[in-house]
């Protein structure tokens, strides 16, 4: 397989990841906005801290407010992570990879592409805003599930689940990063905070469609420390960071020359579990999270290193020849 | 109303490819004539929205590759198909190998010992001013000393019904795709006709065109690994390159795929390192091949790509330099060429040509530029024409200054009387259409021709460019054995 359609596939499926993921996380705020105390100032600018960019946003609003918010990460084109962004991204990926993406791929995508532009307004105020995120999210699931019942489980599979769980897991965190956020936040200036906190949590699970798996899986009533811990380390819920990490070594094992990326892998999952043990919800799992963002970037250039050979990569190659 | 041959206006002094006389059908063209005058409009229109649904559910792949501007995705599909027998195709295929063996060794020649010029056939001006010599291809020696491998060369018939060749392309000609296409609409929208007649299948090109490439490995034995070379998914002809690519089984690469080794072998980048590549199908133009030689700028080519072509490490189809003879100033010698080197009379003849740059013959073409069709030397795709009938008075004068500026560049010919073939208008109206033929010949050790080729129909009434780019549109086209009907 060539090296840049294995690119293409694995980026086509981390943006699909984070439209979704986008999507979920907007819509854990919005609920919130319904179930927690109105007397609450609310920061909607902690989902731009909770992406990393802040830069961008300011330069492009002046008001860090609810509507700049939420128009920068679904419809901002100059933002490269919001929806339309990645919609576009992922349409350019397959546009070349049709060979071996199921050809469906390409008319869900521009259909889901031509909602989000026709129903931007939706998004941005709050009356119709929930309807518009499950739209999107369910337009997702239903690409994913065309792969997943489609696609022979060749390198291209293995590529695209790659892809798909370093974003997933990418996301995972800062989904629980933006819960963490709410509930500091909360605890500095509410004296609900307390309920507040059962309110924060359960929307994390029900937005990841946890809450569920969570309550089989540990048998207790929804706590902080222990949603946060199920979300790291679990083995069988496929958003947790742990099961990520187990399926991209799974995938890595089906293609060449992956040693060094299982082996990155499987010591970053180490961590995963020993920190998810450790750290309570609060100032100090924030930095948590933000360290396994960073080691999850490393993994992706350890990845692209390996598979996607950039010119210099293979000029050394090549002189080897 | 349904169609009544005996209706069907045919035009004076030009060539019907089905219909002879009012009312009557060529031989090879019977069954198909009776078949389309059975049929009532509502089933002529039936059939014309399975094709054009056909067409849609194909041009799925089409739209995919098609948000640049210049794509032929709306090209016109004509219903009614072009027949031609199979005795004439045999001549005329046979005529085909001749002219690309000839030319072939005409280019090897050139890259050598130019023999053909210092015997005094051709003027050694012409080479000395070809826009498409290479000086960088001078002795090197390509497997079975086949230069241009791949050959669409475009055919004509003129009022007498002969066929005359028109042009050869030899550098990346296009349209096969559309060829092979043509025909699974037809089988899909007219089954009843191929159960009742003997049409020669088309569908072994991609085959064909994989053996040859494959022929050419520099390491023979084992299998070898075979790329298609694409400009990228923004060239017109993206979804050609695609499909060719996925019918063998090749890879499609782009450029920046491929990279020199210091073995000076061309490797391409995979997910399990670098792998060999042995013959590359390359679709971008010579000047873009490679920076290191051509064009420094081109992001299209590969560094080192000529350097390991020179050294024998890798096939080239079709072979750098091979444009040389696709010159319509060498055109014209190729009767003379392929006397010298096959001693042979041409099958298929050329359309007369006039070459500017000698005296005698400019003076005619100035005098009579109403009449002629004046040509660049070195263009495609129909650009850059005088249609002498067709013109005003200040376009032939410009033309005329051109010429007298430049006169190796320009050729003239007489405005040929191109056939036609009955095609569809509106719901069910037949009107002649003219149109031309464009076979693909393929040379490796041994040659190949495509049963018949892409004919190309001028939809407008009257006109006589076929081009894709100039509302021209395309019919499949059916070799027709009427030797024994089918039981």
């Amino acid at each position: 397989m060539l090296s840049k359609v294995a690119e293409r596939i694995y980026w086509a499926a981390r943006y699909l990841e984070r439209v979704e993921s986008t999507a979920r996380m907007l819509a854990i705020y919005d609920t919130l906005m319904f179930d927690l105390p109105r007397q609450l100032n609310f920061g909607w600018y902690n989902l731009i801290e909770i992406n990393s960019l802040e830069e961008s946003f300011n330069e492009r609003y002046t008001v860090q407010d609810e509507r700049n918010v939420v128009k920068f990460l679904i419809g901002d084109e100059t933002n490269p992570s919001s929806v339309v962004s990645s919609l576009k991204a992922i349409r350019e990926n397959i546009r070349t990879t049709r060979d071996v993406i199921p050809g469906d791929t390409w008319e869900l995508v521009n259909e889901l592409s031509q909602f989000v532009q026709e129903n931007m307004n939706q998004g941005i105020n709050r009356r119709n805003r929930h309807e518009f995120l499950e739209q999107i999210i369910r337009a997702c699931q239903q690409i994913i599930g065309l792969w997943q019942v489609s696609m022979p489980r060749d390198k291209a599979w293995e590529m695209l689940r790659l892809g798909q769980n370093l974003e997933r897991a990418d996301m995972t965190t800062r989904n629980l990063d933006a819960a963490v956020a709410a509930i500091i936040q909360i605890e500095e200036d509410d004296e609900f905070a307390v309920n507040s906190h059962q309110t924060i949590w359960g929307n994390l699970l029900r937005s990841l469609n946890a809450d569920q798996p969570y309550r089989r899986a540990m048998r207790s009533s929804v706590k902080g420390g222990l949603v946060s811990r199920f979300l790291q380390a679990d083995t069988q819920f496929p958003r947790s960071l742990s099961f990520c990490l187990e399926d991209m070594a799974t995938a890595a094992k089906a293609l060449p020359r992956s040693e060094k990326v299982i082996s990155d892998i499987r010591r970053l999952n180490q961590t995963v579990t020993k920190g998810a043990e450790d750290t309570a919800p609060g100032p100090e799992l924030r930095d948590v999270l933000n360290d396994l963002q960073i080691s999850l970037q490393y993994l992706h250039f350890t990845i692209s290193r390996t598979w996607f050979l950039n010119d210099q990569e293979a000029e050394s190659l090549a002189v080897a020849q | 109303m349904s169609i009544d041959w005996k209706q069907y206006e045919l035009q004076e002094g030009f060539y019907d490819e089905l219909i002879s006389s009012p009312g009557n059908p060529r031989v090879p063209a019977r069954q198909l004539a009776n078949y389309l005058s059975s049929l009532n409009e509502d089933e002529i229109q039936s059939i014309k929205q399975a094709s054009e649904s056909t067409i849609r559910d194909m041009g799925v792949s089409f739209t995919v590759y098609s948000e640049g501007e210049n794509i032929d995705r709306a090209w016109p599909f004509d219903i009614i198909p072009r027949v031609i027998s199979s005795q004439q195709w045999e001549k005329t295929s046979a005529g085909l190998r001749q002219r690309l063996q000839a030319l072939n060794m005409f280019i090897d020649d050139l890259y050598h010992d130019q023999k053909i010029i210092k015997d005094g056939i051709i003027p050694e001006f012409i080479l000395k001013q070809s826009k498409n010599y290479r000086p960088e291809c001078e002795g090197v020696n390509p497997r079975f000393g086949v230069w241009a491998h791949i050959c669409g060369t475009d055919l004509v018939r003129d009022g007498d019904g002969q066929f005359y060749v028109l042009e050869d392309n030899l550098r990346v000609p296009s349209g096969v795709s559309y060829m092979l296409e043509n025909r699974s609409i037809m089988k899909r929208v007219l089954p009843e006709v191929f159960e009742k007649v003997n049409i020669a299948p088309v569908g072994d090109y991609p085959e064909a065109l994989f053996n040859m490439l494959a022929s050419l490995s520099p390491r023979p034995g084992d299998s070898p690994v075979v790329a298609v070379l694409t400009p990228g998914i923004f060239n017109s002809a993206y979804f050609e390159h695609a499909f060719l690519a996925q019918r063998m089984g090749a890879e499609l690469v782009e450029g920046s795929d491929l990279v020199v080794g210091k073995d000076d072998c061309v490797y391409m980048k995979t997910i399990g390192g670098l792998e060999r590549v042995d013959v590359i199908y390359r679709r971008i133009d010579d000047m873009f091949l490679d920076p290191e030689v051509f064009h420094p700028d081109s992001v299209l080519g590969v560094p080192g790509l000529m350097r390991a072509w020179r050294k024998g490490k890798v096939a080239l189809a079709n072979a750098p330099g091979a444009g040389v003879a696709d010159d319509k100033v060498v055109y014209a010698y190729v009767p003379q060429i392929i006397k010298y080197y096959l001693g042979e009379e041409p099958l298929i003849p050329n359309v007369e040509t006039y070459l500017c740059y000698e005296d005698k013959q400019r003076e005619y073409v100035l005098a009579n530029l109403d009449k002629l069709v004046v040509k660049p030397a070195n263009e495609s795709g129909g650009y850059g024409m005088l249609v002498g009938p067709h013109s005003t008075k200040k376009e032939r004068e410009q033309f005329a200054d051109l010429i007298k500026a430049n006169p190796r560049n320009y050729i003239a010919q007489p405005t040929l009387a191109l056939s036609t073939a009955p095609t569809l208008v509106g719901r069910s109206k037949v009107e002649p259409r003219h149109l031309d033929l464009r076979p693909f010949i393929l040379q490796g050790e041994s040659s190949y021709v495509t049963t018949g080729g892409l004919t190309r129909v001028a939809m407008k009434k009257g006109s006589l460019v076929v081009n894709s780019s100039q509302g021209g549109g395309s019919k499949d086209t059916w070799i027709v054995d009427t030797s024994a009907g089918k039981a």
